[in-house]
């Protein structure tokens, strides 16, 4: 299991890049959801969302989930590529697969990379 | 009568198995002070018996058979080609269950992947469900579909008064905690759809209207859909599927959800029930549709196969996250749709239309010329029309129905400033002596 | 994983309608108008109707092909948990097929419609007995529109009292996905109550659960692990305290038929699904009946209409049957009265049965469950195992084999001609099986059933890829859920130069 260690995780597998405020569903999320089948995205830019706040829904065969934003700020890119590769989130959860982009203006309830190992270990 | 195969023996074979001395030791968890207690119910009636009472209660009855009926207002007296039953009373298809294991399940499948398609053909639209109870559920289901679009944001939705009395007083019971908006409904009958575009803006989610409305008129809503989507609202149809073998369906008139009765299509009348609820839209919705979807796929020995698909839009997965519970489809009586529009194809169902459409005009034309009855609207119409009536509606049934026919629907019982005023349902099945009966009985009402 | 790689086209096993299509052809004819022409109205034909078209033999030909690629009740074994497949005797079809009910139209006087009102009145009463509640609605189509109902009339009920605070409806972890469901369509909001370890509602966390915004609880008895609640008295007492109503999911009435009322257990109100208790086929996903029934108290919140006697009788004439507007309905959920074909049928079991009969099926529900259970508990984890109701839930999965999960030994039973258990749910138990073999199963029946569970256990250990790749026997392999959802490819048409050729 992938957990880069410049990123910081959210209790409900999230991530997001402390650096560009891009923000993502975990690896270890994308494994247990397998095939994602259809991504909506549900803010766009210049939306101002709080931390917490449903960025987006996921589906894949067999669940849907929400996807909760890590931290808080203005939307300012929605990765528009996911609506037609949704698979993306499965083969590149942390590059490809992100979600939207965000200033960042309020921080989250964060883990580091070795918190959240240890969080996904505790699950398994 | 018992159906359960059980010998003393094995009974008590199996009892030994599990270790206990009777049945009722495997009941220890109930309380004692509730359990076992006496059902007054009358004695278990042999199978011979039961069918002797079945048929006796039967008889009580006077149908559509035994008397001459013009009532339609939301279900129709059609002819049932009789391959329908046929298919249905396959064991194969009315005792299986949901079609969750697709390798076992393929006849089910397939035969609701066909009813999708030939509903989606039908109604002019992209995607078809696997169905809804009725036509009053699926048009509930489409106004909460169109509040879920909009994410609970927009709080109106505007009905016309043509709508069928009962799809809106069941789309109330629905929504009645949504804190929603329904107008519309306070209409004058007699206006047209251009009366509900000033009642449409950006607080509005759906606009939603039935064709053949409920009056029997038709109109083109193209001018409403797209007043509807101008304001960025969804816009509904309910629509008699015997008429869209006929009318421009209302995919060409822009609309984004098409429900109705699928009970035309082969089902009888059966006092109620079960029918068919029908519900298409455009396939950029699909993923807010509630209900059962059917698609194509393959299996692992490179077989067309078909799977249920999209399930985790459904309640078993999102539970509380879902916009609707229903977890069941009308799947027997999808099957009948299918067989119905099979056998009739594009000939037959554009056949049966055009009766229904011959005979009720000649009926309305009939009627009309009796003095004190006229038709209460110039718009054109299909197979039902509203009659303005020199007496009560109830007065003049009771007189009708001595003469063996079964009158109009009253409309009054759901219109109060429509007092005496009668719609009257003419399909295939009522021949040209029956319409003239039916003339001839109402002159006289008209007289004394 | 399967491969589902595919080398060229798929094959067509069953060509669909539309693929057998020929123009000109037709299944069925209709006389020509007795009466004059009328002008149509050119600006509102439409065009094409692209309806296939077919013989009549040809539609036989392919809707028969279809069925034979259906399990069925009639065709085998089928122990879904939940769903309580047992038989359906055919005399309710016959039934349900007599003229004098299937051309009645919905609207008729009801002076014409006295049997059927009669026949409606007298299930309304029988299922009131049953149940030990004083009032029942026939109309809801389905047991989740039962769940919506029922819920709709207790939040009705605080309302009226003036009382619009209960907005929290209290659902075990074990609960269908339904109850949650339909909770949130009537603009609830839901708390999950955990189970204790032997399987019942915990008690700590209900009672902490409990409060003035307590709309009330749903609650499922025996519940989806196929146990009696042991303490349901006790959740009742606990919920009412709070002010609350107990709502009755019936779904697993199969049990209880005759052994308790469930008015006597503390519910409030309850659904029934004919189509499982009352042995109404499931018609391949519908129609089912959900009918509501209530205490006094709630009775002038049922949908409308009922059923009710109208005008007494006398020496002379028999009451008249009609249809009642409860005083405080919560209107309408569907259009007319109910599934009447269903009703019919429900209404022609419980005549066969009488009080005896029914007890006896409930009887032997559970001892036929039990007999599987015993069976079946030493190569099979039961995690909440005691004497089970109807049904019971065992886990599909084995410490020594860790590539077998319950789908594949759902599969591997279809290769032995089974139908597989319930899989997956309740979701409290890792890989479950949920396992209902009702009353109408014979015991030669239940044991080649439990040699093949063994069987299979055996193979899950010395030849797991049995599992993996199984069913083999079946008319179709395994399906490609992926390929589905991203293609979604939900319709078929006639191809493009259709009638050209």
């Amino acid at each position: 299991m992938n957990i880069p260690s410049d990123l910081k995780y959210t209790k409900s597998d999230e991530w997001v890049n402390p650096s560009d405020g891009k923000m993502g569903l975990t690896d270890y999320a994308q494994g247990q959801l397998s095939d994602i089948v259809f991504v909506e995205v549900l803010v766009s830019v210049d939306d101002t969302i709080s931390a917490g706040d449903a960025i987006a829904s996921v589906e894949s065969v067999k669940a849907a989930a929400e996807i909760y934003a890590p931290v808080g700020g203005k939307v300012i890119a929605v990765n528009e590529d996911l609506a037609d590769a949704p698979e993306t989130m499965n083969s590149d959860p942390f590059g490809a697969g992100w979600l939207v982009q965000v200033e960042i203006s309020e921080e989250g309830d964060l883990m580091d990379a070795a918190a959240y190992e240890k969080y996904c270990e505790e699950r398994e | 009568m018992t159906y359960i195969p059980h010998s003393l023996q094995e009974r008590d074979a199996m009892l030994a198995t599990i270790g206990v001395k009777k049945i009722e030791d495997l009941f220890e968890a109930v309380p004692a002070a509730h359990r076992f207690p006496a059902l007054n119910l009358p004695p278990a009636l042999s199978e011979m018996e039961a069918a002797a009472e079945l048929q006796e209660l039967a008889l009580a009855n006077e149908t559509t058979q035994d008397l001459v009926s013009f009532l339609g207002a939301g279900v129709y007296n059609h002819y049932i080609p009789a391959a329908i039953d046929h298919i249905l009373s396959r064991g194969e298809f009315y005792t299986a269950y949901t079609p969750y294991q697709p390798e076992i399940s393929q006849g089910t499948l397939q035969a609701i992947f066909e009813y999708q398609s030939m509903m989606s053909e039908l109604t002019g639209m992209e995607v078809s469900n696997a169905s809804h109870y009725d036509g009053a559920t699926a048009l509930a289901e489409a106004v909460i579909m169109a509040v879920a679009q909009f994410r609970g944001k927009r709080k109106k939705i505007v009905t016309s008064p043509g709508v069928h009395p009962q799809y809106r007083a069941t789309t109330h019971t629905y929504i009645q905690h949504g804190e929603l908006q329904l107008v519309g409904a306070e209409l004058d009958p007699s206006s047209g759809p251009e009366a509900l575009i000033p009642l449409i803006d950006e607080n509005t989610a759906l606009v939603a209207v039935q064709y053949p409305d409920f009056f029997g008129r038709i109109y083109d809503y193209t001018q409403l859909a797209e007043a509807a989507h101008a304001a960025g609202a969804l816009f509904a149809v309910a629509a008699n599927p015997t008429a869209l073998g006929l009318l421009k369906p209302p995919g060409e008139m822009g609309a984004d959800i098409v429900v109705g009765e699928g009970q035309p299509l082969g089902i009888p009348l059966s006092y109620g029930g079960p029918y068919l609820g029908f519900f298409t839209t455009r396939k950029k919705f699909v993923r807010k549709m509630a209900g059962r979807l059917v698609g194509e796929s393959t299996d692992s020995r490179g077989q067309r196969a078909f799977v249920l698909t999209l399930t985790p839009r459904e309640q078993h997965i999102k539970r509380e996250r879902a916009t609707s519970n229903i977890c069941s489809n009308q799947g027997l009586m999808a099957l009948a749709a299918s067989v119905y529009m099979s056998l009739l194809g594009q000939t037959g169902l554009r056949q049966v239309a055009e009766l229904c459409y011959h005979k009720a005009h000649y009926a309305a034309e009939q009627v009309a010329k009796i003095p004190g009855y006229s038709l209460c609207y110039d718009e054109p119409f299909f197979h039902e029309f509203t009659v303005c009536c020199p007496k009560p509606v109830a007065e003049i049934n009771e007189h009708l129905l001595e003469h063996g026919i079964i009158g109009g629907y009253d409309l009054g019982q759901d219109y109060p400033d429509m007092q005496n005023h009668m719609l009257i349902a003419v399909t295939e099945m009522n021949a040209k002596e029956e319409i003239d009966a039916l003339a001839a009985v109402l002159a006289e009402v008209s007289h004394d | 994983m399967t491969d589902f790689k595919l080398q060229g086209q798929p094959k067509v096993v069953e060509p669909t309608i539309y693929e057998l299509s020929t123009p000109g052809r037709t299944g069925v004819t209709f006389p020509d108008p007795d009466v004059p022409r009328a002008q149509l109205p050119d600006s509102m034909l439409r065009g094409r109707l692209p309806l296939p078209e077919l013989s009549e033999a040809d539609v036989i030909r392919h809707f028969v092909k279809l069925s034979t690629f259906n399990y069925s009740v009639d065709s085998g074994f089928y122990p879904l948990g939940s769903c309580t497949m047992k038989y359906n005797p055919k005399i309710n079809e016959d039934a349900a097929r007599l003229p004098g009910f299937t051309r009645l139209h919905p609207l008729q006087p009801i002076e014409t419609t006295q049997g059927a009102l009669v026949l409606m009145y007298q299930l309304q009463e029988w299922l009131k007995e049953i149940s030990g509640f004083d009032a029942v609605s026939l109309q809801p189509a389905a047991g989740a529109h039962g769940e919506l109902t029922g819920v709709l009339i207790m939040r009705a009920y605080h309302i009226h009292r003036g009382d619009d605070k209960r907005t929290k409806m209290l659902i075990p972890d074990s609960a269908h996905g339904t109850n949650p469901a339909s909770s949130a369509m009537s603009g609830l909001q839901v708390v999950q109550i955990p189970s204790d370890e032997r399987g019942n509602v915990g008690l700590d966390a209900l009672r902490a659960a409990c409060d003035e915004t307590t709309i009330g609880m749903m609650l499922t008895n025996p519940n989806t692990l196929g146990l009696f609640d042991e303490h349901v008295e006790e959740i009742s007492k606990i919920v009412h305290e709070a002010g609350g109503l107990m709502y009755g999911d019936g779904a697993n009435l199969n049990a209880l038929m005759g052994i308790a009322k469930m008015r006597d257990l503390g519910f409030d109100v309850m659904h029934f699904n004919l189509h499982k208790t009352f042995s109404t086929p499931h018609g391949g996903g519908g129609p089912g009946s959900g009918p509501v029934g209530v205490t006094a108290e709630l009775a002038d919140f049922l949908p409308a209409p009922i059923v009710d006697i109208v005008e007494e009788g006398n020496e002379d004439l028999p009451p008249l049957f009609g249809l009642v507007s409860p005083a405080k309905t919560i209107g309408r959920v569907k259009s007319f009265h109910g599934h009447f074909g269903v009703l019919v049928r429900a209404f022609t079991y419980i005549a066969m049965h009488g009080a005896d009969g029914l007890r006896k099926v409930s009887e032997y529900a559970v001892l036929n469950a039990n007999y599987l259970l015993a069976r079946l508990r030493d190569a099979y984890t039961v995690p909440y195992d005691r004497t089970c109701m109807h049904e019971f839930v065992a886990e599909g999965r084995f410490a020594d084999a860790p590539g077998i999960h319950a789908l594949d030994i759902a599969k591997r039973l279809m290769d032995y001609g089974f139908h597989p258990p319930t899989n997956y749910f309740p979701l409290i138990v890792h890989e479950a099986l949920m396992i209902e073999p009702t009353e109408t199963e014979n015991k030669d029946t239940l044991d080649a059933f439990v040699e093949a569970m063994l069987k299979i256990a055996d193979e899950a250990r010395s030849a797991p890829d049995l599992l993996h790749a199984a069913p083999q026997k079946t008319p179709f392999g395994r399906l490609d859920e992926v390929k589905a959802a991203k293609e979604l490819i939900l319709c078929c048409w006639l191809p493009e130069d259709y009638g050209n050729q």
